[in-house]
């Protein structure tokens, strides 16, 4: 019997100790929102916070989680009200999705260590991998979810159904020389 | 928070699932199967949830295209698939704006590939590669919407008995301004379903100049379920007394399963069983994935390996560089005056060889599905490139007719051609799910499995001979690829005499989809097919990538032995390709070309073209004397004829970026014993976030023509980068990846 403190729910569980923490989710809980991507501890799909601490949970037995409180996806925020997941909707990052648990779950942790992270610290903090490529608004999103939570203390901007600045430039006719 | 488009589409998408699994007796939807925590029975609903075309209780289909509810709101039938690319937003926008709907009440499902077939393909094909999901299908999909506005409007108007002329409609409300009457959508959707619509021919599309929708940067209507882990991957399924399958394929290509010992992994907790798949490949079932793929670890396997246990890189390369010597048997693709004579003849001659490796997909998602057999009837859950192949592919490997076959198309979480024309994991899943029919089973590739077994992008080598004359200008060049074929692969009876245009794709000589933009006096473009054992198929991009870095790459050489700027060198020889000229032009504008750069940094730039559209990129970059290169920004011009969202398309241009340049760096997948090597992402690297330079894009649509999106971008990325480096060290890149030739990455 393995005991889990999950999103503030303690559950006992009849797995076997040596069980990644990634399968008792996925498996025994149905808690799909963390993902399997290399199962080595490369890619942070699997990415879940140990006392708030992100891990690989692709790579730690559920044993060795015992006396953690765990935090998946899932207990971030169900309703896309976490600052993270705001900017994220803001900019559209995400393509096919399937690691963007993993990256906001890495997103988050950093921003409550640092409230307003420079590019360095995002490249040191963001080591998931993205097949689809979304980096460029995985950076941007951090830092205005940065800028957002310092200009409105918590009180979120509204979003429209279209960004009024793109940020790709469109000419209305080829560039000629 | 104000109600976003997304936001209405999910709940909506959810609401008309719900239905029918209420009406459907074959999907059990109950939650508790292993007796475990409530969180299954939370989620059960939408486990389950087929992805089929529905109409609820009250909705009306008034085409195939559409469904009205009655508060006004509109599902939009989207019969390509989603894979990140953003096909089902672009869809949808194109569908809005002939539609006249409310963008905002606008949702979206796919009809599956069993309401196709029976339905006559009323939805047209389901294929979504070669980035043709919107470039193909626009015109039918938008004469369809414009065909379901027609009908609307036109039972407003039997009901109102004045001529549908006097009508007008915005947002789904149809308004008769003479008598000051409106009416919607939702209210007239019944009557409009039973006139007969008009013939789709007749009707005239808006000019793309005037879209109000479409062509805009409108949100993604499918991102919010991407946030918080709701959204239903393949792999998440589950079904009250599921199987998980994890499975093992013989590690050499085209090696047999010889035999293997259930008895020693039977009685491991969970485990169902071990069962042969086919004649090359074996299963593990259990109640868990994670029990089946630790048993399938201890299970003893014995393999025939095969005739190729003994190929390796090295034998490979061998072969593919006799193809670039061989004095016969190649295919000459294009033979253009007299090329050979004219660099015999010529002041300067520039030759370089050039090689790429195979490439694996790695989809963040492995390979997988889920399979139901009974004897009369088979369904499948299936993140498909493409709803009919899947089909097709579970019927055969059922026995059972198409009609008597279902495919829920899941979202996919990566596509990248690897789940397109092969439906390898379906027909595995299918050869499993007949050994134990009634039962779901859950395959699920390990990462390993994925890497080893993947239809890998084709490894090739280039030999390029230019002749320059003694102003420095290009009289001749001879192009000679040689390399495996992916059309060999797929159907080798098709090729004949060694003739596989596909593989020098790029350098087609044809207008409007990859046509080579340079015109070269004396021109000899070769191709010598080389086939492996490796299984190949398309890598996003296919051959322009490599081909990319072959044309562009070695254009910079030539510039080099010329004396001349590469922009200027790749401008006194496009003149009959405006176009091509054009897109390079605006790439070079949005990078500043002739602004010079900072002290220690260095610029390449590159264009190429694939999949009906134009492509050109610039790239800055800084390389330090041990060698470590750092991308410091990198800007894009396309010209993809129209824009239906230029967010998306530049946010495709953003992930092209980062798939070129893991290939680049660092990707390759290497042959051992037959097998291989790199089958994790700790040898097979990919691109990281800090590695990602700043990306900036410029579109230039010309609206007269319809290219892709997904692919164009892939194959001028490497070259700019590769270009850039040159430019820096003095000494070209010919060999991929960059790891291998001393470099490193910052």
């Amino acid at each position: 019997m393995v005991k889990l403190d999950i999103n503030g729910q303690v559950h006992a569980l009849d797995v076997d100790p040596e069980t990644p923490l990634l399968w008792v989710l996925r498996d025994k809980l149905g808690m799909m929102g963390t993902k399997y991507g290399c199962g080595i501890a490369q890619c942070g799909a699997c990415t879940v916070y140990m006392d708030g601490v992100p891990v690989r949970s692709c790579s730690i037995p559920a044993s060795a989680m015992q006396k953690a409180k765990i935090t998946t996806i899932e207990g971030l925020s169900a309703d896309v009200s976490h600052p993270v997941q705001k900017a994220w909707l803001e900019l559209d990052v995400p393509q096919c999705g399937y690691c963007q648990s993993g990256q906001i779950m890495a997103a988050a942790a950093l921003l409550k260590e640092k409230p307003t992270p420079t590019d360095k610290d995002i490249d040191e903090a963001m080591t998931n991998i993205c097949r689809c490529g979304t980096y460029q608004r995985v950076r941007a999103a951090i830092h205005l979810a940065a800028k957002m939570r310092v200009a409105s203390a918590g009180d979120w901007p509204q979003t429209d159904q279209h960004r009024d600045a793109p940020v790709v430039q469109v000419s209305s006719s080829v560039v000629t020389r | 928070m104000k109600t976003t488009s997304s936001e209405s589409s999910v709940s909506a998408v959810n609401a008309s699932r719900r239905h029918f699994i209420v009406g459907s007796a074959s999907i059990a939807s109950g939650g508790l199967a292993l007796g475990l925590s409530a969180s299954w029975s939370d989620r059960a609903d939408a486990q389950a949830a087929p992805n089929v075309a529905s109409v609820a209780a009250g909705d009306t289909e008034v085409t195939a295209w559409v469904v009205v509810k009655p508060d006004d709101s509109c599902v939009i039938r989207i019969a390509r698939s989603e894979m990140g690319q953003g096909t089902r937003t672009g869809l949808a926008q194109l569908v809005t704006e002939e539609l006249e709907c409310d963008w905002a009440k606008v949702s979206t499902e796919y009809p599956s590939p069993g309401q196709s077939f029976a339905r006559k393909r009323v939805w047209g094909e389901m294929s979504t590669g070669g980035s043709r999901g919107i470039r193909i299908s626009e015109d039918y999909v938008r004469r369809g919407a414009a065909a379901t506005r027609i009908m609307l409007v036109q039972a407003a108007a039997d009901g109102w008995k004045v001529p549908a002329s006097e009508l007008s409609v915005s947002k789904g409300i149809i308004t008769h301004t003479a008598s000051g009457r409106t009416t919607s959508y939702g209210k007239v959707a019944m009557a409009a379903s039973k006139l007969t619509p008009p013939d789709p021919k007749s009707i005239t599309l808006k000019n793309p100049r005037d879209w109000k929708v479409a062509g805009k940067a409108m949100r993604r209507i499918d991102t919010k379920s991407k946030l918080n882990g709701s959204l239903i991957y393949a792999a998440d399924l589950h079904f009250p007394g599921m199987l998980c399958a994890a499975i093992k394929a013989c590690p050499v290509h085209g090696g047999k399963l010889v035999s293997f010992d259930g008895a020693k992994t039977a009685g491991m907790r969970g485990v169902k069983g071990a069962v042969r798949v086919n004649e090359g490949t074996v299963a593990v079932l259990a109640d868990t994935w994670w029990r089946a793929k630790t048993a399938l670890e201890k299970l003893p396997v014995v393999w025939d390996e095969g005739e190729y246990a003994k190929a390796s890189s090295a034998t490979i390369a061998a072969s593919l560089r006799a193809g670039l010597e061989e004095t016969g048997g190649q295919y000459a693709g294009r033979v253009e005056g007299d090329a050979l004579k004219a660099i015999a003849g010529a002041a300067k001659k520039v030759e370089a060889t050039y090689s790429t490796p195979f490439l694996a997909h790695a989809c963040m998602e492995p390979m997988g599905c889920t399979v139901r057999y009974t004897p009369e009837r088979a369904e499948a859950w299936v993140p498909t490139q493409n709803g009919e192949a899947s089909h097709t592919a579970l019927s055969e490997s059922s026995g059972l007719p198409l009609d008597k076959c279902e495919i829920y198309k899941m979202d996919l979480g990566g596509g990248f051609g690897r789940r397109g024309g092969q439906q390898d994991y379906v027909q595995q899943a299918t050869a499993i799910a007949k050994q134990f029919p009634g039962t779901h089973i859950k395959l699920l590739w390990s990462r390993e499995e994925d890497q080893g077994h993947d239809f890998y992008r084709p490894i090739s080598m280039a030999k390029m001979t230019a002749g320059l004359d003694d102003k420095g200008d290009l009289v001749g060049m001879q192009i000679r690829i040689s390399g495996q074929s992916i059309n060999a692969w797929v159907n080798p009876l098709a090729i004949k005499e060694g003739k596989d245009e596909r593989q020098v794709q790029g350098f087609w000589a044809q207008p409007h989809d990859a046509q080579w933009g340079y015109t070269v006096p004396n021109l000899r473009i070769e191709y010598a097919m080389r086939n492996t054992h490796v299984p190949v198929g398309p890598w996003r991009g296919v051959n322009t990538n490599q081909n990319g870095v072959y044309s562009e790459c070695f254009m910079d050489e030539c510039a080099k032995a010329a004396g001349k700027d590469p922009l200027e060198f790749r401008r006194a020889i496009m003149k009959n390709h405006p176009k091509h000229l054009a897109v390079l032009n605006a790439a070079a504008e949005k990078f500043d070309w002739n602004k010079p750069l900072a002290p220690g940094r260095h610029k390449g730039i590159a264009q190429f073209m694939g999949y009906a559209s134009y492509s050109a990129a610039a790239a800055e970059v800084s390389v330090s004397p041990k060698g470590e290169i750092k991308v410091h920004r990198m800007a894009f011009a396309l010209n993809s004829g129209h824009v239906v969202n230029p967010d998306q398309v530049a946010a495709q241009i953003e992930g092209s970026v980062a798939f070129a340049l893991s290939a680049m760096f660092y990707s390759e997948v290497t042959v051992e014993n037959g097998r291989m090597k790199e089958l994790n992402f700790d040898t097979y690297r990919l691109l990281k976030l800090a590695e990602m330079p700043k990306v900036e894009t410029v579109l230039v649509p010309t609206f007269d023509f319809w290219g892709g999106v997904g692919e164009p971008t892939i194959c001028v990325v490497g070259p700019a980068v590769l270009n850039a480096v040159f430019a820096a060290t003095g000494k070209p890149i010919r060999n991929l990846p960059l790891k291998n030739e001393g470099y490193t990455f910052a």
